[in-house]
């Protein structure tokens, strides 16, 4: 009797299934062991829900002519706007009348949509660069650094605001021109240098000789192996990315309609910054939850690399 | 190690010349002709205006207008600045970078003084309760909204509080008939500044003879104490000392938010490099000797963990620069941030192009300045 007809040979899906829960199980472990990481999950999260809870209040208890975060106006404030925070506004109302709370959880989305796209253009550019420069080397390879170094020099805000005069910057155009800088900067280097230790293993000899092109070896073999990496610093350039967004809006240099930094900028552009502990409700909720979403994304970062470094595990 | 300097040296030329080539491209690609900004401005003189054209060589065709731009850099004829008319941009430029560079050199030593140690600190003891409580406090420094500390450090310090006075670079009442400009001060603050730099370095070199480390640590300390001493006793007898007292009490705020924002960066990368070399075989022959956790710890440790540390501080250079064009904005600390955003926003271009320059040149010196302190630091640059 042969062997396959006793035991029933798994299906190659399955084992392969099987494999991948495994290394996701171990993984969670060490991040759940870093501390700081499932914190900055559980904040993100937090913000998942603000952000998911805006447009059910619309719909159910909030009056879309008092709440809208852009048009709303509480006529039964009339004259006493900014209000302090009441039952009726959690937060307060800003100085045209508009409500705090409903601006904060509205803008979330925009923050997220910003942040994870810029970072994935990020990712994807500096990947593919940093897997094609540890390749190839050579003239290929300085290009992009000296590309890298001088992109690393830029104080990135200073060269958003003059390019703001140059493009017309909405919210997708500013996640693209940022995703696309910061994707030629400094990730190249740090991807190329992980790359290259992926380009000596005695696998990618074998690859070759077996006959495998370039873009094959590249794409099957040296890009899998380096993106956990990328996935870490995708993290980082959502903190950069929500960051620089807030301060372009802080100094009004954006078309974006409603964000976090132009919540604050509203507030001093009305002269209401100048008595910081009065109105604190103008600047204190949006300028924490900038604060919070940065610190959440650069936490998680941290939070993988112990995962994905093991050398900077528990002994 | 020469070599290697001037290898260095070379790289960064090319990378200035990129930069001032990426420079001169995005303020091309500006449409309109920036000449004819503040046309409404009576002050003005189209004679003015046609002169600034030929001086910039705006008249000539892309590649001689860049070839103006790059000569005109190195000669410091930038042209007139429209906002500050009828002042030369290198005027502007020449009373603003120092108070930039100082207030960067300052606050980036205070950072490097409070996160070397403490990531020194907290890599030892990874995993305890003060690692964890450390650590997230420096991650929440590092990524504050720069707006939001400002706001918090003036509403508590100097509304609260009442210590420091909320921004700006001198209190005018105070300079109604001062003996000298407020530049010459400040110049002879910086000079005071660096020679103190100067001594602290110097002194390790004085000392390097005193064989036990204890009296060796003392010797180094009276030094700079004495520096420190002679320098007060000079400002005090000057007669412009309470001049100077004036601008460091304007200077305290912006340099605590710079160093605030920044100690994290260089606590998390001292960290982690500590936390990979603690894990080196030659540890562990030195704990296995029984040598002090403290001596383990600073001397065989950090001294090899400090290099990765200084080598990724390049990389964050350009975050630091954007963190303090936001820093000198709030406390109206009239520097390069300050100055270039207000050219951008009142569209005053040869201003905001100098000062993008500048601000530039003054990141790549840092950078030569930090790699040439590695070759010292690292035995094994020595070609």
């Amino acid at each position: 009797m042969l062997i396959s007809e006793r035991v029933k040979i798994e299906p190659l899906w399955k084992i392969r299934l099987r494999l991948a829960l495994r290394s996701l199980r171990r993984n969670w472990a060490l991040f759940w062991e870093s501390r700081i990481g499932p914190l900055g999950l559980g904040i993100i999260l937090f913000f998942v829900l603000l952000m998911i809870a805006h447009p059910i209040l619309m719909a159910t208890v909030w009056d879309s002519r008092v709440y809208d975060p852009i048009v709303g106006f509480d006529r039964a404030l009339v004259g006493r706007h900014p209000a302090p925070p009441s039952w009726a506004h959690p937060l307060g109302t800003d100085p045209i009348g508009r409500d705090v709370l409903s601006q904060l959880m509205w803008s979330t989305r925009s923050e997220f949509a910003l942040g994870v796209t810029s970072a994935l253009i990020t990712v994807v550019i500096g990947t593919l660069i940093g897997a094609i420069c540890a390749y190839f080397g050579g003239v290929i390879d300085t290009i992009f650094m000296r590309l890298a170094d001088l992109v690393m020099l830029f104080p990135f805000i200073a060269l958003l605001m003059v390019l703001r005069s140059v493009i017309h910057l909405d919210l997708w155009r500013l996640a693209l021109v940022m995703g696309i800088l910061s994707g030629f900067g400094g990730i190249t280097i740090t991807l190329k240098a992980q790359a290259l230790t992926v380009k000596v293993k005695p696998y990618i000899e074998a690859a070759k000789v077996a006959g495998g092109g370039a873009f094959h070896i590249i794409r099957h073999h040296i890009i899998p192996n380096i993106m956990p990496l990328s996935f870490l610093y995708m993290m980082f350039n959502v903190t950069g990315a929500v960051f620089t967004e807030a301060v372009l809006s802080y100094f009004g240099l954006l078309d974006i309609r409603m964000s976090w930094g132009i919540m604050i900028h509203t507030a001093e552009s009305a002269g209401y910054l100048g008595a910081f502990g009065q109105y604190w409700w103008l600047w204190a909720p949006p300028g924490a939850a900038i604060t919070l979403l940065c610190f959440a994304f650069y936490l998680v970062g941290r939070g993988l690399d112990t995962v994905v470094n093991p050398r900077l595990r528990k002994r | 190690m020469l070599r290697y300097i001037g290898w260095r040296i070379a790289q960064i030329f090319v990378t200035f010349f990129l930069f001032l080539t990426m420079v001169f491209l995005i303020f091309q690609a500006m449409p309109g002709d920036y000449t004819k900004q503040f046309i409404m401005n009576p002050k003005i003189p189209p004679e003015a205006r046609q002169a600034l054209a030929e001086r910039l060589g705006l008249t000539g065709s892309v590649w001689d207008q860049y070839l103006h731009y790059v000569r005109n850099v190195f000669t410091g004829n930038l042209g007139v600045s429209f906002q500050h008319y009828p002042r030369e941009v290198w005027d502007v430029i020449k009373e603003r970078l120092p108070r930039t560079a100082v207030l960067f050199l300052v606050a980036d030593l205070l950072a490097f003084a409070l996160g070397y140690p403490l990531g020194k600190y907290i890599a030892w003891r990874r995993g305890r309760i003060s690692d964890y409580v450390v650590t997230v406090t420096g991650v929440l420094f590092y990524t504050i909204f720069t707006p939001l500390l400002a706001i918090i450090l003036l509403f508590v310090f100097s509304n609260v509080l009442g210590w420091f006075r909320s921004g700006g670079f001198l209190t005018p009442s105070l300079w109604l008939r001062p003996p000298v400009s407020p530049q010459t001060v400040f110049l002879l603050l910086t000079a005071t500044i660096c020679g103190l730099l100067g001594l602290w370095a110097g002194s390790h070199f004085l000392t390097r003879r005193i064989g036990h480390p204890r009296p060796r640590a003392w010797a180094r300390r009276g030094l700079v104490a004495l520096g420190l001493g002679l320098a007060g006793i000079a400002w005090g007898y000057s007669g412009i000392g309470s001049y100077a007292w004036d601008i460091v009490w304007h200077m305290f705020l912006p340099v605590l938010a710079v160093t605030l924002i920044s100690f994290g960066g260089t606590m998390l990368l001292m960290r982690d490099s500590m936390l990979e070399v603690i894990r080196e075989d030659y540890i562990t022959t030195a704990k296995a000797k029984g040598l002090p956790e403290k001596v383990i710890r600073d001397k065989h440790a950090a001294r090899t963990a400090l290099l990765p540390t200084i080598t990724n501080f390049t990389i964050g250079l350009g975050f630091i620069v954007s963190g303090g064009i936001v820093t000198e904005t709030m406390f109206s600390w009239k520097g390069m941030g300050l100055t270039y955003l207000e050219a951008v926003l009142q569209q005053d271009f040869p201003l905001a192009m100098g000062c993008l320059t500048f601000t530039g040149i003054l990141v790549l010196l840092l950078h030569l300045v930090v790699d040439v302190l590695y070759a010292f630091l690292d035995p094994r640059i020595s070609y």
